[in-house]
């Protein structure tokens, strides 16, 4: 048994110590927001944020997560996170969708850290997170228009 | 299951048969809860058919249904297509909410059920989506729908209130008597419409009426959803006792399964069975990571004597061998070969495209639950339902309409999740059949890796074109001699008799069997290269490598003449004033003949251009490269003009071109499926890398105004960002490009 925190509520799953935490979030615990893209790491889809550290969960097991505090995008609160999500709205970001949850939980973690990044800023901190649709234009945008929100 | 093959085959040429030549009908019928439901059918006949739209003829007794006005008011659209990120649901929407004069915020969408005797495709005579046909295929019966909505709900509030129909106004949703100061919102006069009779005409808007079709403020019907996590994807299905299956697929395309040790997978917790099928090894286990671990433990070995042992170097090799042979006809006008014998110049080029994978972000999966009746139940992100329910009835021994599908928002498909043979969905219902012949029946959830999905084959196929035009004194075009070589998707599948007519598939040949550009002299021919390497339509098809080559080619042709690369295409496009349009507004509007800002000393940047059209669009890119100093390209903007017709919705429309123009680029840049001994090499996005944030140019778009009827944009924004970039790349001083992706030549 793992004792995991997620998104303030403790959750207690039955699952093998080396099961990914995305697993464990999607089968186990049905939050489905997160979203399963790579299983390698390298698409950032499965994004998470662990001590509010942005954090691919596909590759975290679970029991490596025990101690700590996680956010999914079902928890998200906060300043940051309700510009991120304002801005992602009212710029029209989304196409298919499927990499958006991690995409707003990495710039929400951006934005957390850095309250007026550049482009250079946005690239280096968002390159592992992939978009199919390529709607990157768009992000990066919403990314500036949210962290001017978060601001005022 | 020994007549699979067969099943597949059947189900694909039934649904085939081009939609009947009927006359247009509208069709209304009372709904559960005194809702008003409405819908009509415009069958637009065969592909690339364009009637003018009208509405005369006798009404149809089927209940076809695509609008739904609810006592709260909310008005519910039935799509019939698929929307994996285009923007469909939101594009069909608006045209309902324009004809019905209502108010956005009150407008929902809805997939429709599986049925294509309602919800056919009029390009396909199935329901299904691709091709970029959604807008073009809706655009009368929804508008249809929404006025007749409209005039219903106008009776029943003259009705009520007493007063003449013709003095009553709607708007934003608001019906209105101006006379008695009545007025109410759309709700309360729902099951009174419902009950009165489908009008037998009604009078669409004029463009100058519109104010939702051409709103660039209206947004997305998704906006909200798939930004806080709660939009559902066949991914996120979750039905009581689901269980997950992955499936060992051979690693070589074209081998069986020749014995299989499962003992390992068998003793793994969780690991609920084991199936060794036609169509590989299915691990079927109570969760996916216990399936992908029991799928690892497999010791599979596969008989490899009917599969591709070649690598991708030799098959290019091998279509070298073949295009030196004349191919099947495919264009031959006039006497190509002495013209181009007669020519002052005569250039030729030869450019190579890689199989590619499409790679959508949500990887293939679905879920079905075999019914009580025999049939079954999926969810998915489903795109071809007319094809996918005759597979899963031919696999279930049961008819299509025992076959239920739910569609459900797709993470990307880009032309993979429609198949000519249901694919992966037949996959799913295989494995729930053997599953349940185990006296193991349980929803089952079939779930592919992101590394099935590279490996796993239905590539934009391997293709070589071969060039050679001849150019006069002048620098006048007087003949143009191009050979393709490429598989055929089409072969073999129930669209072979649509797609491929005396040896040339017009998938291959689209995009320059119809060259735009004025040439005297034309022959385009190609050979169909065999192999058991699955492949398929991938985002803009045969535009993926016909719109490359013929304005990679054309370039060279300009600057062969001497000759500016805009001004030389304008002058072979007379007849063909759209294109004409858009290459015009791209360049104006990319400042086209001015000098570009310099880059950083030891850089050198350029300008580049590509016009084409692909399914009816008209698309013109200007790309800006920047070479540095080390030789690596970056691409900074690209400057895209769209003619679509009349544009439905600019924002989703500009959002497609965006999309469209890094999706033509990114591949470009690095992007190919290679094999060596048959096995493909690369995995995931490491070894088959995505266009990433520091990839993507700026991307500024400009829709023309135009009256004619709208067509789709999920495809054409593909087709020319990539010879722009090329273009570009050249006009900065680099290399020509003529084998992708631009990586091999060490730019990237």
């Amino acid at each position: 048994m793992i004792r995991l925190n997620i998104n303030g509520q403790v959750r207690d799953v039955d699952v093998p110590a080396d099961m990914p935490l995305l697993w464990v979030l999607r089968d186990e615990l049905n939050m489905t927001g997160t979203k399963f893209g790579c299983g390698q790491a390298l698409c950032g889809a499965c994004t998470v944020h662990v001590d509010g550290v942005p954090t691919r969960s596909c590759q975290l097991p679970a029991s490596a997560a025990a101690d700590a505090k996680i956010t999914t995008i079902e928890g998200i609160q906060g300043k940051a996170a309700q510009a991120v999500q304002k801005a992602w709205a009212d710029l029209d970001v989304v196409q298919c969708g499927y990499c958006q949850s991690g995409q707003i939980m990495a710039a929400t973690a951006l934005i957390a850290e850095n309250p007026n990044p550049s482009d250079a800023d946005i690239e280096a901190a968002m390159d592992g997170n992939v978009c199919r649709c390529a709607t990157y234009v768009r992000i990066k945008a919403a990314v500036k228009q949210a962290a001017t929100l978060a601001r005022t | 299951m020994k007549n699979l093959p067969q099943i597949l085959r059947a189900a694909a040429a039934d649904v085939v048969e081009a939609a009947p030549s009927r006359r247009s009908f509208l069709k209304g019928a009372a709904g559960a809860g005194g809702a008003l439901v409405i819908g009509a059918v415009v069958p637009l006949g065969a592909m690339a058919a364009r009637p003018a739209p009208s509405l005369v003829g006798p009404p149809d007794p089927r209940p076809n249904v695509f609008v739904r006005v609810a006592p709260d008011s909310s008005v519910t659209v039935l799509v019939k297509h698929l929307d994996k990120g285009q923007g469909i649901m939101t594009g069909l929407t608006t045209i309902v909410a324009e004809e019905l004069d209502a108010d956005w915020a009150q407008m929902r969408g809805e997939f429709a059920p599986a049925d294509s005797k309602l919800y056919a495709n009029h390009a396909f005579g199935m329901q299904g989506t691709g091709g970029s046909t959604a807008v073009f295929n809706s655009w009368d019966e929804l508008r249809m729908a929404g006025a007749a909505a409209r005039a219903m709900l106008v009776d029943a509030a003259a009705a009520e209130w007493k007063v003449p129909a013709s003095e009553i106004t709607v708007a934003k949703g608001v019906i209105s008597h101006a006379k008695s100061g009545k007025s109410g919102p759309f709700g309360p006069f729902a099951a009174a419409a419902a009950k009165l009779p489908v009008p037998a005409s009604v009078k669409l808007k004029d463009k100058a009426q519109y104010s939702l079709i051409g709103n660039e403020t209206l947004h997305r019907l998704d906006h909200i959803s798939k930004t806080n996590g709660t939009a559902i994807f066949a991914m996120d299905i979750r039905r009581p006792g689901q269980v997950t299956a992955v499936l060992a697929r051979a690693p070589r395309f074209g081998a069986t399964v020749k014995s299989v040790d499962d003992k390992a997978a068998r003793a793994i917790h969780g690991v609920l069975e084991v199936l060794s099928l036609p169509i590989g090894v299915a691990v079927v286990a109570k969760n996916t990571w216990t399936a992908i671990k029991g799928r690892e433990a497999l010791n599979i070995t596969w008989d490899d004597s009917q599969a591709e042992k070649r690598g991708t170097d030799q098959m290019l090799a091998d279509y070298r061998e073949l295009a030196k042979k004349p191919g099947a006809v495919a264009t031959a006008k006039g006497d190509t070969a002495a013209a181009i014998k007669g020519a002052a110049k005569v250039i030729e080029a030869e450019y190579s495209f890689p199989y590619l994978a499409h790679a959508p972000m949500e990887p293939l999966n679905a879920v079905v639950e075999l019914t009580e009746d025999g049939g079954a139940e999926f969810w998915a992100g489903s795109q071809f339902q007319g094809v996918e329910q005759r597979v899963a009835a031919g696999i279930l021994g049961t008819t299509p309409d025992k076959i239920k599908i739910n569609t459900v928002w797709a993470g990307g498909s880009f032309g993979r999740r429609a198949t000519p043979t249901a694919d992966y969905m037949a996959e799913t219902v295989i494995i729930a059949k053997a599953l349940a012949a185990k006296g193991k029946k349980a929803p089952v959830h079939l779930v592919w890796t992101r590394e099935d999905d590279i490996k796993g084959g239905r590539y934009r196929p391997l293709v070589l074109h071969k060039l050679r035009a001849g150019l006069d004194a002048k620098g006048n075009i007087v003949g143009w001699e191009q050979r393709i070589v490429t598989q055929s998707f089409m072969a073999g599948t129930g669209f072979e008799a649509v797609a491929i007519k005396n040896g040339v598939d017009n998938s291959a040949t689209e995009g320059v069997a119809d060259l735009a550009y004025k040439v005297p002299n034309l022959a385009v021919d190609m050979h169909i290269a065999k192999s058991p390497v699955t492949t398929l339509w991938w985002r803009s098809v045969g535009h993926t490598h016909t719109a490359y080559a013929k304005e990679a080619f054309i370039d060279e042709l300009a600057a062969a003449a001497g000759k500016d690369a805009v001004a030389y295409r304008l002058g072979l496009l007379e007849e063909h004033p759209r294109l004409r349009g858009v290459l015009k507004l791209a360049a104006d509007k990319a400042g086209w003949g001015k000098p570009l800002a310099a880059g950083p000393a030891g850089t050198k940047r350029g300008r580049g251009v590509a016009v084409h059209e692909s399914f009816s669009t008209y698309v013109a890119h200007v790309a800006e490269v920047t070479i540095k100093a080390d030789g690596k390209v970056k691409v900074d903007r690209v400057v895209v003009a769209v003619d679509c017709g009349i544009a439905v919705n600019p924002n989703v429309i500009k959002a497609q071109i965006e999309g469209g123009t890094g999706w033509g680029i990114g591949h470009a840049l690095r992007d190919a499926i290679t094999l060596t001994d048959g096995i493909v090499d690369q995995a995931n996005f490491d070894t088959f890398e995505p266009l990433r944030y520091a990839d993507m140019p700026a991307v500024e778009v400009h829709i023309v105004d135009s009256a004619e009827r709208p067509t789709g944009v999920g495809e054409p924004g593909v087709p020319g960002a990539a010879p722009a970039v090329a273009n570009a790349i050249a006009a900065a001083g680099g290399k020509r490009l003529y084998d992708l992706p631009f990586s091999k030549a060490g730019i990237v």
